[in-house]
């Protein structure tokens, strides 16, 4: 039996005297979909930024398993090592999708750019990945020149799914992929993220303050407050039978429709 | 006002020693290291930036008395910005200066990179408005530093990408980016893509200066220069469909010149020097009798 993809132990992050994680520790496996929930500066960006390196922590490890099955502890990597594995075996989609795209390019370009990253260089192929791409993400064809500025909100979320995924990523990342969003969009961003997840087996950690998309995309689920793991369990079993007094708080909130 | 006069106070070739000494040990360092961009402390010049004020120093920094100079724009050696920084180092240097490339030991050049072949004595200084290759498509200079150490070029060819995609080839003319030494991407400066093929394993030193933005970079002589492309679009020079109107000449950079207000026009070698030389060595183009460049005299 392999270990976790991903293993965080006691991460801890402040900012001055406000504590944004503490002591926080995870496993990831592969195929796995953690949520990560809470109310509004409860930690969960700075966690996930935690995990992906992308913010260095005060004290904790994050060990990740690589694709040659040798275990790395992620701070002790060098910068060119972090790169190649943020842009080959991650994949991360920003809740604002002009961070996490290139504005000024193509949707085409856009969806190339990693695989150019990686040294491909024929036109022709590079093209043809990115038009498979789009269209598995129900973008039009037509657009593959058109930069994502003329994009409305969903096939912007859309279009970075594509980008992230070209290079069949092994984990993503997931910044409140659909919050924003008015809800027919957000259904449709949400089964097609549940169909790429399933058909490609990739392990995902998803942050959200909304509990329906918890519900629907993730099998795991973390409850923080205050910038602690305040409960963790399957995702059925956290919803629908909350032990502790702020998750029975949260889930209670829902608006039902 | 004789030219003792009106010189004197000012060091040999204008720049003090301890500035020469400064922007020789940033030469150095880009010629230890091809293609990348070296920092330096550049000097206000007695012209505006964008005129040259970096090749002016690098100039300055290596020339010495028994020097002969060059200087040419867009390839020729009569436009106001060749004329101003010959006489500039004529004057402050005393050197002598020549139009004729084989003659000259370093030629200072904006734009064009002459068509004779040039040799292992000469040097090459390029005029560089804007270094960095990677700037429109990544404004940080933080981060575009960063993707030089790491070598991370994808980006310069979603550029090229975007190119083909919009216009269905490669529709980079100028400042067409290269990789050097098989490490370093850089700005060849706006020479024509014309010129690519002729920066790579060139005998000559080249060296690029850039006064505003204050880096110095270098191609050592005999150093493989690959322009970037794509294994279906690879790299392509432009071609012109006649020869050169005053002088005949095949294979050269053609700059096209109106000649009336009726739609007449001619393309002629954009080398001043080498259409003059072909000329005077008997060469005719079409247009040759015709224009006052023609000689009227035989």
């Amino acid at each position: 039996m392999r270990g976790p993809l991903l293993r965080a132990c006691n991460l801890r992050k402040s900012f001055g005297l406000l504590t944004a994680c503490a002591d926080i520790s995870l496993d990831l496996h592969e195929g796995e979909v953690l949520a990560v929930v809470g109310e509004s500066g409860s930690g969960k960006s700075t966690l996930l930024g935690l995990l992906a390196s992308e913010i260095r922590a005060d004290a904790g490890e994050v060990r990740y398993r690589f694709r040659d099955g040798e275990v790395r502890e992620l701070q002790s990597l060098s910068e060119a090592e972090r790169r190649v594995l943020t842009r080959t075996d991650w994949g991360f989609i920003r809740q604002d999708a002009t961070q996490g795209l290139r504005m000024p390019i193509s949707a085409g370009g856009n969806v190339g750019e990693r695989l150019m990253a990686i040294g491909q260089r024929h036109y022709g192929n590079i093209r043809a990945t990115a038009s498979d791409w789009l269209a598995r993400v129900e973008i039009d064809l037509e657009r593959i020149d058109d930069s994502p500025k003329t994009f409305s909100g969903g096939m912007r979320q859309r279009l970075q799914i594509a980008r992230n995924l070209v290079t069949h990523p092994r984990l993503v990342f997931m910044d409140e992929p659909t919050s924003g969003l008015d809800v027919s969009v957000q259904a449709r961003l949400l089964d097609l993220i549940r169909g790429l997840v399933s058909e490609l087996g990739l392990a995902v950690i998803i942050v959200t303050h909304d509990l329906a998309v918890a519900r629907l995309l993730s099998h795991r689920m973390m409850v923080m407050k205050g910038g602690r793991v305040i409960e963790t369990g399957l995702t059925d079993q956290v919803l629908d039978d909350p032990r502790e007094p702020y998750t029975q708080l949260l889930v209670s909130s829902v608006l039902a429709a | 006002m004789s030219e003792t006069v009106s010189t004197s106070g000012y060091n040999f070739a204008y720049l003090d020693e301890q500035t020469k000494r400064m922007i020789r040990r940033a030469i150095l360092k880009a010629i230890a290291i091809p293609g990348y961009q070296v920092p330096f402390a550049s000097r206000e010049m007695p012209m505006p930036y964008g005129w040259g004020t970096g090749g002016v120093q690098v100039t300055a920094s290596v020339i010495g008395p028994d020097d002969v100079l060059k200087v040419i724009d867009q390839g020729s050696d009569d436009t106001t910005n060749a004329v101003s920084i010959r006489k500039f180092f004529a004057r402050t240097s005393g050197v002598e200066t020549t139009t004729k490339t084989d003659a000259a030991t370093i030629i200072q050049t904006r734009h064009r990179v002459p068509e004779k072949e040039l040799g292992e004595d000469q040097i090459l200084v390029y005029q560089v408005p804007i270094p960095e290759p990677l700037r429109f498509l990544e404004p940080r200079e933080t981060e575009t530093r960063r993707l030089h150490a790491l070598a991370e070029y994808g980006l310069m060819h979603v550029k090229l990408y975007e190119d083909i995609s919009k216009h269905g080839h490669i529709a980079t003319t100028y400042a067409y980016p290269v990789e050097v030494a098989g490490r370093y991407v850089m700005d060849p400066s706006p020479i024509p893509k014309f010129d690519n093929p002729k920066i790579g394993n060139c005998a000559a030193l080249q060296l690029y200066g850039a006064g505003r933005e204050k880096r110095i970079y270098a191609i050592p002589p005999y150093t493989e220069v690959k322009s970037l492309d794509f294994e279906d679009h690879p790299f392509r020079v432009q071609t012109f469909d006649e020869p050169c109107a005053l002088c005949g000449a095949d294979n050269v950079y053609l700059d096209e010149v109106l000649l009336d207000d009726c739609g007449g026009r001619m393309f002629v070698c954009s080398d001043t020097d080498h259409c003059e030389e072909r000329r005077a060595a008997g060469h005719r183009g079409p247009l040759s009798g015709e224009t006052p460049f023609g000689e009227a005299a035989e």
